[in-house]
């Protein structure tokens, strides 16, 4: 009976798509929509995993808005990470153009330039606590050999986060390629019609290559705005959130609610705000991409 | 002419100054992993140890339990490997190659996930994990890759949909079912493909922290990333030993990188072109 009724609900057409999408749909269902709903409800919860969770309403929310000794610090942490974007943003690309001039050996220096992102997350770290050691680190041996004074990077409040932003920009190759590839799709002919018109490689780059490559940087700033709300290991592996809070991000701060204080319903509203607040982020990027980025074929 | 071969040789000049400056973090780290104490806390910095000591190597391996973490990985990549490579073909072939009602938003939804920040769901699904029992235990690091990641699926698609329309539908002509396009055609064409698939599968649970972070508590049962951040806690200030073992864990990936150069790129490439 029930065969019966599905059979004429769902086309033969449908069906066959569903079986085919159902490893998908399944964990959809299982491992993304039930645990969004299940955060929802834990959040209005005090759960702390060996009793069973009680409902205590906003009462998580409250808290959460209310405390400026870590929640509030890590918000703002995290924003100033925001400071990366632009800056991953001009170093990829500039690095993609520089690729893109059809030298010699252009696929030499873009595995040169792409290797350190594929560093393991926790061998960088430590690669780079050295790098950064205020003494005898390279950053600072080099600093000093130019007369430059030399921070204390990962042990100073002030340049804790600089550090960590150096730190990940070196390791800016994965969207430098990602831009790469989409410099070397912009159609010929544009860069042609431009020349006619008589444009310098100064306005081709302003008004034929930045316009045609935009829907990328859009794709590119979305996934920074999304990836910053989640930086997590380095942080865990190198600085723990110090010192004096400089590097208490979001992420971090989540994992310790849920895991080292098990305050499972504070993390869980956690969760959630971060939710909202990457909605929110990501429909203003596009609400205000449709002004900056044009896709070929849109009229 | 002239004013073009100048603009080269600058731009090979700046192309060699910055491979320099991101090429140096790496020798300092192989450089550092070859001294003894003394040399690495010298004034200047010797970019070549005299003498060199190779002994760096064994002692930083012996003092973990190495062979053990990098079993355990393999172990984990391995499994995790296998559950991308099935569950990522079959949604994209439903995705690229058939024609259904519902299938555009499905796709939607399914990029949408993309940018679904992990903590929203991680927390809930560690709770089951927990109520079945699996902590301690590798599966949920393995389980969940059998149901289809996002950007798998999303990258095996728009390969698949590169393939031509005539070679299924000459197939089905001859009698040939979906499932029988699907193994016999596609498959053995987008071996590229999933060989990129496989690549990223595997660099992903090489380099993952946090899943191993939560669900393993045993120091049998660590993998290198979580190994590698308790022998820093340990050996902390030992640089010539940390970094003896942070270009251990560091290498195979780059030889993965090397042999297998083109797929990366081009797959990057995919996963960014179409936002």
């Amino acid at each position: 009976m029930r065969t019966n009724s599905r059979k004429t609900f769902l086309s033969r057409e449908q069906r066959l798509g569903l079986w085919f999408i159902s490893p998908w749909l399944i964990g959809f269902v299982l491992l993304t929509l039930y645990p969004i709903l299940a955060t929802l409800y834990l959040s209005f919860t005090d759960y702390r995993v060996l009793s069973p969770p009680r409902w205590v309403g906003w009462a998580n929310y409250r808290e959460l808005l209310l405390d400026t000794e870590n929640f509030w610090p890590s918000l703002g942490n995290t924003v100033f990470f925001f400071l990366e974007l632009p800056l991953a943003l001009i170093l990829g690309l500039a690095l993609a153009l520089l690729l893109n001039q059809k030298l010699r050996g252009m696929t030499i220096y873009r595995t040169l330039f792409y290797l350190p992102s594929i560093v393991p997350v926790v061998a960088n770290a430590m690669l780079w606590l050295w790098l950064l050691n205020p003494e005898h680190g390279l950053v600072n041996t080099g600093l000093r050999a130019v007369y430059i004074p030399a921070p204390a990077w990962l042990a100073s409040p002030l340049w804790a986060k600089p550090a960590l932003i150096v730190m990940d920009l070196w390791a800016v190759g994965g969207s430098m390629v990602i831009y790469l590839a989409a410099l070397q799709g912009v159609p010929t002919s544009l860069y042609e019609a431009a020349d006619l018109d008589g444009a310098n490689a100064f306005q081709k780059l302003v008004s034929v290559t930045l316009p045609a490559i935009s829907p990328v940087i859009f794709f590119n700033l979305i996934m920074g705005v999304i990836g910053t709300f989640q930086y997590f290991t380095q942080t865990f592996v190198m600085t723990k959130g110090g010192p004096d809070k400089a590097t208490l991000f979001y992420a971090l701060y989540l994992y310790q609610n849920a895991f080292q204080y098990f305050r499972m319903g504070a993390a869980c509203a956690m969760a959630w705000l971060l939710f909202l607040v990457t909605l929110a982020a990501t429909f203003l990027v596009f609400k205000t991409s449709a002004g900056w980025v044009y896709y070929e074929g849109e009229r | 002419m002239k004013h073009k071969t100048l603009s080269g040789i600058a731009g090979h000049i700046a192309l060699i100054a910055l491979s320099l400056l991101f090429l140096a973090p790496f020798a300092f780290m192989v450089s550092t992993s070859l001294k003894d104490e003394k040399q690495v806390f010298t004034e200047t910095i010797q970019w070549i140890p005299s003498p060199i000591h190779w002994e760096n190597y064994p002692a930083a391996l012996l003092s973990f339990p190495f062979w053990t973490y990098l079993k355990n990985t393999l172990m984990i990549c391995v499994g995790t490997v296998n559950g991308t490579l099935v569950s990522a073909a079959l949604p994209a072939y439903g995705f690229a190659r058939l024609r259904w009602r519902g299938r555009d938003a499905m796709f939607y939804l399914m990029i949408a996930t993309i940018m679904l920040p992990a903590q929203v769901t991680q927390l809930p699904i560690f709770l089951i994990f927990r109520s079945l029992g699996w902590t301690g235990t590798f599966l949920p690091l393995i389980v969940p890759s059998f149901f289809g990641n996002a950007f798998s699926i999303f990258l095996l698609r728009q390969f698949f949909l590169t393939i031509p329309e005539e070679l299924s539908d000459a197939a089905r002509m001859d009698g040939c079912s979906e499932w029988g396009i699907f193994w016999r055609i596609l498959l053995p064409l987008s071996k590229p493909a999933l060989a990129t698939v496989a690549l990223f599968a595997f660099m992903g649970a090489w380099t993952d922290f946090q899943g191993p972070l939560i669900y393993v508590h045993d120091e049998a049962q660590y993998t290198l990333a979580i190994g590698l951040s308790s022998f820093l806690g340990r050996h902390g200030g030992q640089w010539n030993l940390l970094m003896a073992a942070a270009t251990v864990v560091t290498i195979p990936l780059i030889v993965a990188f090397f042999f297998a150069q083109r797929t990366f790129i081009q797959g990057i490439a995919v996963t960014g072109m179409k936002g």
